[in-house]
């Protein structure tokens, strides 16, 4: 455990003497602050404009901003999740410090728990970033609290199984491009998997609709937590933090 | 202290160590040699638990490094091939880290690391980024991470490659320093080094073990005849060459006599004892006597370095221990 906490430390601290974290902050930070400058802005045109038509139409900043834009970050993020995950254990390999890490008094778990642990801290960064706008809306309306905590937990969630696929990755190569870009096929994958089989019909395309990590999200914005779903989430991150313990073994028996 | 019996290592199509057994003893310091591929990486990198043998046994201070490695590793310091260095880490954060990793508690853990620091004399660069250190402290930062936690068996993977000599040297000092209490496995093919600083030599060569004995009992062993070589100063062409080949060729004791030089008035030769014969001071006795000036007279004589190649060549010629072994003829004599 405490190995587990020096690792997740060390880790977290070399994303910010990296480039790495503050790409992945800015990036995120731009884009969806633009977004949602612009959505809100169009909020606000559209209520003066059923204003002035004299219509009584009632708007919800929940479902007009919150839940599109949360949406939105949880798309975003699929794309910086290769980002966060590509050096974790690619760029150990390459330095030759998993040498060092392997013949130290550790297990692997604690290793690749730290490592995960780490990314999971700097996508909550990432998801703070993105608490600082929606946290405006708290400023000067009136938005439900309790879907925006759950929509921010499924993202947790999501964010978590996205991270324990690709740190899994990361063990497989030593280059960092080509975890990344693994990675990120991954994850694209799943995203387009929820896409092409929503409408589908027949058992093999459901169980296809039910991998599909995005499938999962849709409850939670809807403010919905289904314990169908958060099992899902722990079974795919446990499922792949095996992958990863089981890859790092390997990497014992075959280097 | 260390025990290997019957280790084999197979990779897909290649054996790196075939059937290797070996003891070393508490407070050693062992010299571990080969060519290039010879599998002295695979060695270590078995007994460090970083790849399980393919069949055999390794026990580190009798723990196994299969069934027990939480308690091998706990005991062994490992200095890899290239050190294992964090370059966006400062030198201090760097040792801090890898010593809680190895267990220091956060209590001990600024004593241990000033410590560390001193003894590998990285003072001046504590401060500074890895990325940024010359390849020898780089070299330093990897030897002062593996001796951090004070570990029972040091295992140190070409130790001083890449250091200037004076560095080297430092190197070595610490060795010594560190011989008593810890057991200490270095591989190398500076073979200068291994006369100097080991008690004990194994040598390998294509994952066989070839030799294992002590340094002084290995020169011995093979140590067939001596080689001398001699300069005479020759003043307008007397002694003349044919003189002084007769004359030494009559020591006892001498077996060949070869003119090799005869430039700016100086006759060098090359003279082969016989077999177990010391006959450097009876030469100098007999250029003397008969009045010559003797300028020149070495031993170009069996080191290690011969052992090592005759050793590790005559299991199959092949260019690899040559390669290592032209290397070493530049630097390893003087």
């Amino acid at each position: 455990m405490k190995s587990t906490l020096l690792i997740c430390f060390k880790e977290f601290k070399g994303y910010f003497v990296s480039p790495i974290g503050y790409a992945v902050l800015a990036l995120f930070g731009l884009i969806f602050g633009i977004t949602f400058s612009t959505t809100v802005s169009q909020m606000a045109s559209l209520g003066l404009r059923a204003q002035m038509m004299g219509q009584q139409q009632p708007m919800s900043v929940n479902e007009m901003v919150i839940r599109p834009m949360l949406g939105f970050a949880g798309t975003i993020v699929l794309f910086l999740i290769p980002m966060i995950t590509m050096r974790l254990i690619a760029e150990e390999k390459r330095n030759g410090t998993i040498e060092l890490l392997l013949t130290s008094p550790i297990e692997d778990i604690e290793i690749i728990l730290g490592k995960w642990l780490a990314a999971v801290l700097l996508y909550l960064c990432v998801l703070g970033m993105s608490a600082l706008s929606i946290g405006m809306l708290f400023l000067w309306g009136k938005p439900d609290l309790k879907p925006v905590l759950v929509a921010y937990l499924g993202l947790l969630l999501q964010g978590g199984c996205l991270l324990a696929i690709g740190t899994f990755v990361s063990t497989t190569t030593k280059n960092q491009i080509v975890a990344g870009g693994v990675t990120f096929f991954f994850s694209l994958g799943l995203y387009l998997l929820n896409y092409y089989t929503e409408f589908a019909t027949g058992a093999f395309w459901q169980v296809l609709n039910y991998l599909s990590i995005v499938t999962h999200m849709d409850n939670f914005s809807k403010g919905v937590i289904d314990s169908k779903d958060v099992i899902f989430y722990f079974s795919m991150m446990f499922f792949f933090l095996f992958l990863t313990s089981r890859s790092m073994e390997s990497l014992r028996w075959r280097s | 202290m260390i025990k290997v019996e019957g280790l084999t290592k197979r990779y897909a199509r290649t054996v790196a160590v075939d059937n290797i057994s070996f003891e070393v003893e508490k407070g050693q310091i062992v010299g571990f040699l080969g060519p290039n591929g010879a599998g002295k990486t695979t060695t270590m990198r078995v007994l460090t638990c970083f790849l399980p043998p393919t069949s055999g046994t390794a026990t580190v201070a009798g723990f196994d490094v299969v069934e027990n490695p939480m308690e091998v590793k706990k005991r062994i310091g490992y200095l890899p091939e290239t050190p294992p260095v964090y370059p966006e880490m400062e030198v201090i954060e760097y040792l801090k880290f890898v010593g809680q990793l190895k267990g220091i508690s956060s209590a001990d853990i600024n004593k241990k690391v000033s410590e560390v620091i001193g003894r590998c004399s990285l003072g001046d660069v504590s401060k500074k980024l890895i990325g940024k250190l010359s390849k020898g402290y780089r070299q330093r930062v990897g030897l002062a991470q593996a001796i951090i936690h004070n570990p029972d068996v040091l295992i140190l993977d070409e130790p001083t490659s890449g250091l200037d000599p004076k560095q080297i040297i430092e190197i070595r000092d610490l060795l010594k320093q560190l011989s008593g209490d810890h057991t200490i496995i270095l591989s190398t093919h500076i073979l200068t080094e291994v006369e100097q600083s080991c008690e004990r030599v194994i040598i390998i060569s294509q994952g066989k073990l070839v030799a294992i004995d002590s340094v002084s009992n290995l020169t011995n062993r093979l140590r067939g005849s001596e080689s001398v070589v001699l300069e005479v100063e020759a003043v307008n062409g007397s002694p003349n060459p044919g003189d002084v080949q007769g004359r030494l060729e009559s020591v006892s004791g001498v077996s060949r006599v070869v003119l090799k030089d005869s430039k700016n008035g100086k006759l060098a030769f090359e003279i082969e004892s016989l077999q177990g014969r010391i006959i450097r001071s009876e030469l100098a006795r007999t250029v003397v006597n008969s009045g010559w000036n003797l300028s020149e007279l070495r031993a170009v004589g069996l080191s290690l370095e011969d052992i090592f190649l005759e050793l590790t060549s005559t299991e199959k010629k092949k260019a690899a221990p040559v390669e290592a072994a032209t290397q070493e003829n530049d630097g390893g004599k003087k």
